[in-house]
């Protein structure tokens, strides 16, 4: 037997966006290999999202469904995964590269003994079914092309926000799978999930970024880039270079760089930024990319597609106020 | 295996990598890096790693403390930082070819070295900033047959030493666990603020005992085919004039140019 298997993400009965990226990739991977796709969904209560998964291209969806299933735990997870492999013998299984997709697929490869490539951004697949990757080292300074040789199931995680999703409406056949999960074995318990008060969408997901660096001089300032982010729509957030976080004025989990976050968004703005190397390898694959500084020789002007060099405490308002005006969104 | 007894046991895994100011050349084969030119340093988020070990320590009065590197030699300078900081011990397991390795040989070298040894946590970076495969630590608990929390910025130890509870970071938010240990902690930026040392500590540090380990290395399951540069930036525009005029302008262009807003 073989297939392409994915590995869906969903949130209190939603499918994340990241899934059905996974679903697009993969089905395009089935169909070059000439093998189906299958989605292993894992959790408590999800079968109603079967028929999804196979608007979006599952041929298959292998569904554990189970209240011991209900929390993500790492150990619990890996186990019904490898035990679903080992029947089902997949060639190829992708994960999102996730905050949870990033704890899981490492520990899966090791129980599986097989390779691992994270943070995938290009995936083919060849005649023989073996795949090779693209993928980012340094934040994005270089990328690497990377291919399988030995073993199978042959992994990959695939970054946010870079697959374009396709719907491709295929059978769905739900192939159920017993869940046997040794208690023992699962030594972590969830006790609770804090979401951020106010939190909007994360970096990594987010389709616009308003980032902030040294030039905002102070953390009070941010709420200008807060104002023009919320005017920019749900999916929009604010980010922030590694001198503003260091400095106090905003959290770590904002920090857009090679000590923080690499992001891919369509728009990043780049307020007050002066461009430092590892701050521009994690934000230069976002697709536009907006600098408004008031050093002229600022090397984030090298990076930017329209660069303004001006005081930013007047133009971001006014951006703001010009949005507002001409009623975007 | 458990430390058991009165203070606390860690296992600090560290790689050397680039200083995240380096500009990273690819070699003439095309499937490595010029190291020539480079300053290597301690992973970063492997300092975090090595600074709540120590915080552990104190807390529990008493412990050892042990850097493991997979590396070539030179790994022995970022381990010397470490002592210095106020690790006890190193062992190196020396690989000349860092560059042919894939996170689950450096993971089962890690392993092996790992397994006879007293420990009650292991702390790795949550990645290293040069592959940024952020796989090691979870493949290491896994061979290990241990639990793990990746990506924590924010661990309380139990005084029992039996659990912890790891704030760990996830997309919006955080996610609180319980973990029994011994397990594997991967670090997080904020997780603490590591500590300054000074040359002559480094100097103290020269007298710390360093074991050099040979292993025959696993065989990589993944390969690096060829590296390559990200594309160039098409050349940007500086939108020039009045601040009002210079705004619409800049409006304009992501509606009608790039068409990113309605």
């Amino acid at each position: 037997m073989a297939g392409i298997w994915i590995f869906p993400e969903q949130i209190n009965g939603e499918l994340k966006k990241v899934s059905f990226e996974l679903l697009s990739v993969g089905r395009r991977l089935a169909d070059k290999a000439g093998e189906e796709l299958g989605a292993l969904l894992l959790g408590s209560g999800v079968e109603m999202l079967a028929s999804e998964l196979a608007k979006y291209g599952a041929d298959k969806v292998f569904l554990a469904d189970s209240a011991d299933l209900k929390d993500f735990l790492t150990e619990a997870y890996t186990s019904v995964i490898c035990d679903a492999v080992g029947a089902n013998e997949p060639s190829v299984i992708l994960f999102s590269a996730t905050t949870l997709g990033r704890d899981l697929a490492p520990r899966v490869a090791a129980r599986l003994g097989t390779g691992l490539a994270t943070d995938c951004t290009e995936l083919d697949i060849d005649d023989t079914g073996r795949l090779t990757v693209k993928r980012p080292l340094f934040a994005g300074k270089l990328f690497a092309n990377v291919a399988f040789d030995n073993g199978k199931p042959q992994i990959a995680s695939v970054r946010p926000n870079v697959i374009p999703v396709q719907e491709d409406s295929k059978a769905g056949e739900v192939v159920r799978l017993e869940v046997r999960i040794d208690p023992s074995r699962v030594r972590t318990k969830l006790k609770e999930i804090k979401k951020e008060t106010g939190a909007r969408v994360d970096l990594t997901e987010a389709k616009f970024i308003v980032s902030g660096g040294r030039g905002m001089k102070g953390p009070e300032n941010f709420s200008i880039l807060e104002n023009l982010a919320v005017t920019l729509g749900s999916e929009a957030t604010v980010g922030a270079s590694r001198s503003a976080v260091d400095a106090g004025w905003r959290p770590h989990s904002d920090q857009v760089g090679q000590t923080g976050k690499t992001v891919t968004p369509d728009l990043y703005i780049a307020c007050g930024i002066s461009g430092a190397i590892q701050h521009l390898a994690g934000m230069s694959s976002s697709k536009y990319i907006v600098a408004i500084n008031k050093d002229p020789d600022a090397p984030i002007f090298k990076k930017a597609d329209y660069g303004i060099v001006g005081d930013l405490f007047k133009i971001v308002p006014l951006i703001t106020e010009e949005l507002k005006k001409s009623g975007k969104k | 295996m458990n430390g058991g007894g009165e203070g606390v046991n860690s296992i600090v895994c560290m790689k050397q990598v680039p200083d995240t100011e380096s500009i990273i050349r690819i070699d003439g084969e095309g499937t490595g890096i010029v190291e020539e030119g480079l300053t290597y340093v301690a992973n970063p988020y492997d300092e975090y790693a090595v600074e709540e070990a120590l915080r552990l320590r104190e807390k529990f009065g008493e412990g050892k403390i042990t850097v493991v590197t997979v590396g070539p030699q030179r790994a022995e300078e970022a381990m010397r930082y470490f002592f210095a900081m106020g690790a006890d011990e190193g062992v190196l397991i020396r690989d000349d070819e860092p560059q042919k390795r894939d996170s689950l040989s450096v993971a089962q070298c890690l392993a092996e070295a790992i397994r006879d040894m007293e420990y009650d946590v292991i702390f790795c970076g949550k990645q290293a900033v040069d592959d940024d495969s952020g796989q090691v630590g979870a493949m290491l608990a896994e061979l290990l047959d241990i639990p793990q929390a990746t990506v924590v910025a924010k661990l309380e130890v139990a005084d029992d030493k039996k659990s912890a509870v790891a704030h760990r970071e996830i997309e919006g938010g955080e996610e609180v666990i319980e973990i029994q240990l011994p397990a594997v902690i991967t670090a997080q930026k904020g997780l603490n603020e590591p500590r300054f040392t000074s040359l002559r500590e480094i100097k103290r540090a020269m007298s710390k005992p360093i074991a050099t380990r040979e292993m025959r290395v696993p065989e990589a399951k993944t390969r690096v085919v060829s590296l390559e540069r990200p594309p160039e930036r098409p050349p940007g525009r500086i939108l020039e004039g009045e601040d009002v005029d210079v705004v619409g302008e800049l409006v304009d262009a992501l509606r009608n140019e790039a068409k990113l807003i309605d």
